[in-house]
């Protein structure tokens, strides 16, 4: 059995405040972390691969440096990293990014799973995972928030979570998931895994790599445009409601009351 | 400060680092509270290929020494020693197969210490026999292919816990501490039960249980080395393991440190943080030297006890003695600097005081330290030439 | 590629090196120069008073997009009963489709939904597709995508809105790429520009940042809309049809089936559809004391939710938990009761209409984001508040 795991470097919101006067983010020592949703991929993987012995390979699209999140996945215990990285990539959308993971996917073949995090914490567009899928004409099942292997490894049993519970499903594979934090809490690194990732070689792919024309990729392969950055317009002036724990609870009924909040 | 780690050394640390951050500060005053079995953090520790950082490759093991095992311990122990005490314990009940044990022993036992699927204990005091070792009553007969033991053994961290038990009993009563014998007992041998669960102070997710022999019956190759070694083996046991005693002192020291040095920037009284007045600050200033003191020692013992030096008990001594009495002096004084607030459960200062205590008291207390320092002190200079008094 | 600095222009105040998130400009020399980890994502560009920065040039993809007219939507049902976000973006679509002067059509995917289908024109839609077939009463990702793909190929929209729903996120994304469009996710903001584009608005950066983004080379211009985002009217007399669709066999096809739908007994996790949330955290000690904040949740008709530490620390379920890693939310109403506001909550609920928070500690970062702050020990307020509506709601009674 062959997992392949995708995930993203994305700027770290950790240390990032929103400055209350200007209402702006404050960007102060934002350094690059892996996507938390992918951390969940990571584990669902590795729980396949300490059930099954499954062969584990993680990929990601993005500049150099975010060969450190694939140094982090290979610590938890990930086989084997491959890093899509081209000046051509840059600017990809989700389809243009759909499009150069399911590239490498092809060419990781044979995968009998491929596992995604929910979403990417910068983006949050949750579409990668579904477009790829697409792109490689594979089953694609989100927000699984547990998996077992069942018939010898020719289908999964799945819980995915909906808006009002969960439901079971069976999907054959291969196929494409987008895990949720339930799946299980990411490892801890293992010190021989932690070894090994700091020397293993991680084979970098470019576009020609992939058989892509620059055009496909990147922001020339890309359908939509940035046009516009801006703040969210600020929240109205905030408010603090003095008095007694009794006083305040009385003018907090008043106020949403006042403004319609149903139950009040 | 930079003790000049290797990478490798470094790893270690980074990952029992983040161990105790995530998954141990979380949980600890409820394990505590409840007096829970750290099961979850053992998992954790083995997933994470810690079990194994003293014991050679060739068993499983990472290959590291001492230094590399004080080093994962240090960090844990920063977030509770409690159940730090538990993964030691495990190297404590490692460490007679590993000295003196026969090939065979190794490669059954050490493979399963090292990966963390079975944890090991330390049996050797009992109610009459705690610093005076030659009190031990626990005995074990030869019969035929097998050794027959008798006992109760008191007090046993990780009792009913571990699989593996390294037990010290007298096989030749006539020759007193030279008629002891290490070995190695099973869960599950027949006639090898477990007393209650003991209601401690501190550390109370390690558990502390009896360990009872009644006609056990075990075969005669779990004899480690020779028949009336078990006292040499305790000792060179304790030569080993003591620095890890250390660096549980240290560990907790440096954790109640930045509590209360947190808690001293945060909390105002008289208009001002209380890091301001200097009644505070020369406490906090005593508690930082005194834990990087502790460090320092530690770690060069334990490098040096890594370089297989031939006498070395006084220095091991030396780092169990200093870093426990520093545990004590500093979590005491965390409380101080949180007043009242350390002084109730809402944080972990008092647990941290009441854990302290035990660094004092086991794997010889204090008292018996000083005691192998001072001897060796009067063997060392009774050998000297020189005089320093002319 | 990287953007463009008109070295005329730049005056090398900073102002883009502050901006940039993957910190890829620095000034030389009085000039901004831009470093190979440019990701073009864009932010320095608005950010430049000189207008010295632009977005590298694209060339253009050919295709005679004029063929694709019309504004569509994707009305979701669950059950058999049409959800409200259908009716939220047929009002939208409406406004788009009188700017454009075409038509607004719903698609409806379900079984035994003729009459239902009608409640579509109610909000303006002019034209409702209704495929009504059985294996498409439950959702299914292949199936739903497989049909819609099948009609937007042979009607070409030029406009298609869906649901920024579990359901619509799932399975727009595999249309967008089996008709290879492009497709904005979670918007917050639709219009049509000055170039006849559809402008889509979204936040970034975890709501840090708001994006509009257009495109301008596939077709249809897909999107999907966060829930409660937008209103939906009623337009009382308008006139509409419902066309019942035949699609082939094969569309129908899936390598995944539904066993089993479970919904949870515990309503109070249904965060994404209440009204109101009532969230507890760190400050709320143990476990036991969520029964406080369940308590005031169920007086209120509301939900629970909580921050990670209160997760982390295991006194509720993780499917209460509100922020980066658990759900996103936009109630009316938003209680935070003892929770700090980290970021990763923050971006998880800073959607909501009102915000409260109640904290003890009058400098945590939850009053920076809140519309009524409280500063006080949760532990006197919120019995203080569920004593109040109690009363209050005897009140209305008597």
């Amino acid at each position: 059995m062959h997992v392949v795991i995708c995930i993203k470097q994305v700027p770290d919101t950790k240390n990032v405040r929103i400055d209350p006067k200007t209402n702006t983010l404050v960007r102060q020592g934002v350094e690059s972390i892996t996507n938390p949703f992918d951390l969940y991929a990571i584990e669902a993987a590795l729980q396949l691969k300490d059930s099954t012995g499954a062969k584990t390979t993680v990929i990601t699209m993005g500049p150099p440096q975010a060969e450190e999140a694939l140094r982090q996945a290979l610590s938890l215990g990930v086989d084997d990293a491959v890093l899509l990285s081209d000046r051509s990539f840059a600017g990809a959308d989700t389809w243009a990014t759909s499009r150069t993971l399911a590239e490498a996917v092809r060419k990781l073949e044979p995968v009998d799973l491929i596992v995604c995090g929910k979403q990417a914490i910068d983006g949050d567009t949750a579409q990668v995972g579904p477009e790829m899928a697409t792109l490689l004409n594979l089953p694609c099942i989100t927000y699984v928030r547990k998996l077992d292997l069942e018939n010898g490894n020719e289908s999964m049993r799945i819980e995915r979570a909906t808006d009002t519970g969960y439901e079971v499903l069976r999907v054959k594979l291969p196929a494409v998931l987008t895990v949720i934090r339930e799946i299980g809490e990411p490892r801890i690194p293992g010190l021989r895994h932690k070894i090994r990732s700091k020397k293993q070689e991680i084979p970098v792919w470019g576009a020609a790599d992939l058989g892509l024309e620059p055009e496909e990729v990147g922001l020339q392969g890309s359908f939509t445009q940035v046009v516009k950055v801006f703040s969210p317009p600020p929240r109205g002036e905030r408010r603090l409601l003095s008095g007694s724990v009794e006083e305040m609870a009385k003018e907090l009924v008043r106020i949403l009351k006042s403004n319609n909040v149903p139950g009040f | 400060m930079d003790y000049f780690l290797t990478e490798e050394q470094q790893m270690i640390k980074e990952i029992a680092a983040q161990i105790a951050r995530e998954r141990i500060r979380p949980v600890r005053a409820a394990l505590d509270e409840n007096e829970e079995f750290p099961w979850e953090i053992m998992k954790v520790l083995a997933q994470s290929d810690l079990f194994g950082l003293y014991i050679p490759e060739k068993y499983g093991g990472f290959g590291g020494g001492i230094f590399e095992n004080c080093l994962a311990v240090e960090e844990l122990g920063r977030a509770c020693i409690g159940i730090a005490t538990t993964f030691a314990a495990s190297g404590l009940g490692a460490y007679p197969i590993l000295l003196y044990g026969s090939e065979e022993l190794k490669m059954k036992y050490l493979p399963q210490i090292a990966s963390g699927k079975k944890l090991a204990a330390f049996g050797l005091t009992e109610s009459g026999a705690g610093s005076d070792v030659s009190g031990i009553r626990t005995t074990a007969v030869k019969d035929g292919d097998y050794y027959v033991l008798n006992g109760t053994k008191q007090w046993i961290t990780n009792g009913g816990e571990a699989e593996i038990y390294s037990v010290l009993a007298i096989t030749d009563p006539k020759r007193g501490a030279r008629g002891a014998s290490f070995f190695v007992v099973e869960k599950g041998d027949p006639g090898f039960s477990f007393g209650k669960k003991e209601k401690k102070l501190g550390i109370r997710a390690s558990a502390t249980r009896e360990l009872v022999f009644t006609d056990c019956r075990i075969p005669k190759d779990r004899l480690i080395g020779r028949e009336g070694m078990g006292f040499i083996i305790a000792m060179k046991t304790f030569d080993k393991s003591r620095p890890g005693i250390g660096a549980l002192g240290v560990g907790l020291a440096q954790g109640a440190l930045d509590i209360a040095v947190e808690y001293a920037r945060q909390r105002k009284q008289f208009g001002k943080p209380i890091i301001s007045f200097q009644a505070i600050q020369h406490k906090l200033a005593d508690m930082a030297t005194l834990t990087e003191a502790a460090r320092s020692l530690v770690y060069s013992i334990a490098r040096y006890l890594d370089t297989e030096p031939k006498d070395f008990s006084k220095l091991s001594a030396m780092a169990k003695l200093f870093p426990a009495d520093v545990a004590m002096k500093v979590t005491t004084e965390a409380v101080q600097v949180l007043g009242g607030y350390g002084y109730m459960k809402d944080y972990p200062v008092e647990k941290m005081m009441r854990d302290a205590k035990i660094l004092q008291i086991y794997e010889g207390t204090n008292e018996i330290q000083r005691n192998i320092i001072a001897q060796e002190l009067n063997k060392e200079y009774g050998r000297m030439k020189e005089s320093f008094l002319g | 590629m990287k953007v463009i600095i008109d070295k005329n222009e730049c005056t090398g105040c900073g102002s883009c090196v502050e901006v940039c998130p993957v910190e890829a400009i620095n000034v030389v020399d009085e000039k901004a120069v831009v470093s190979d980890e440019c990701t073009l994502c864009g932010m320095c560009v608005d950010s430049c008073e000189f207008e010295a920065i632009s977005m590298p040039e694209l060339t253009s993809k050919e295709e005679d997009l004029s063929l694709y007219q019309g504004v569509w939507f994707f009305a979701e049902q669950r059950g058999g009963e049409i959800h409200p976000i259908s009716y939220e973006l047929a009002s939208t679509g409406r406004r788009l489709a009188d700017k454009l002067e075409v038509e607004l059509c719903g698609v409806l995917f379900g079984h035994g939904m003729e009459e239902a289908a009608k409640e579509l024109i109610r909000y303006g839609t002019d034209r409702v597709f209704y495929v009504g077939r059985e294996e498409l009463e439950h959702f299914n990702e292949e199936r739903y995508a497989n049909v819609l793909t099948y009609l937007i190929e042979n009607y070409k929209p030029e406009i298609f809105l869906a649901g920024a729903t579990a359901i619509g996120r799932t399975f727009i994304p595999r249309v967008a790429a089996s008709v290879k469009t492009g497709l904005t996710a979670d918007c917050t903001g639709l219009d049509i520009g000055e170039d006849g584009l559809l402008h889509q608005t979204r936040p970034a950066f975890g709501g840090n940042v708001m994006a509009t983004i257009i495109c301008p080379h596939g077709r249809p211009q897909m999107a999907t809309v966060r829930h409660k985002v937008m209103a939906a009217c009623e337009i009382v007399d308008h006139q509409g049809v419902v066309e019942k669709i035949d699609v082939p066999e094969e569309l129908l096809e899936s390598r995944s089936e539904l066993l089993e739908v479970i919904h949870e007994e515990d309503d109070t996790a249904q965060l994404t559809e209440a009204e109101v949330i009532i969230s507890g955290g760190r400050g709320l000690q143990k476990a036991e004391n969520f029964r406080l904040i369940e308590k005031l949740a169920k007086l209120v008709d509301g939900a629970v939710g909580a921050s990670r530490s209160a997760v982390d620390a295991g006194w509720i379920a993780a499917s209460h938990q509100v922020g980066q890693t658990g759900r996103t939310v936009a109630p009316t109403l938003y209680m935070a009761c003892g929770i700090s506001g980290a970021i990763q909550h923050i971006v998880g609920m800073q959607g909501s209409k009102i915000i409260v928070a109640v904290n003890k500690d009058p400098n945590a970062p939850i009053f920076d984001v809140a519309d009524y702050g409280i500063v006080a020990d949760l532990f006197e307020f919120v019995p203080a508040l569920i004593k109040e509506l109690e009363s209050s709601s005897t009140c209305e009674i008597d």
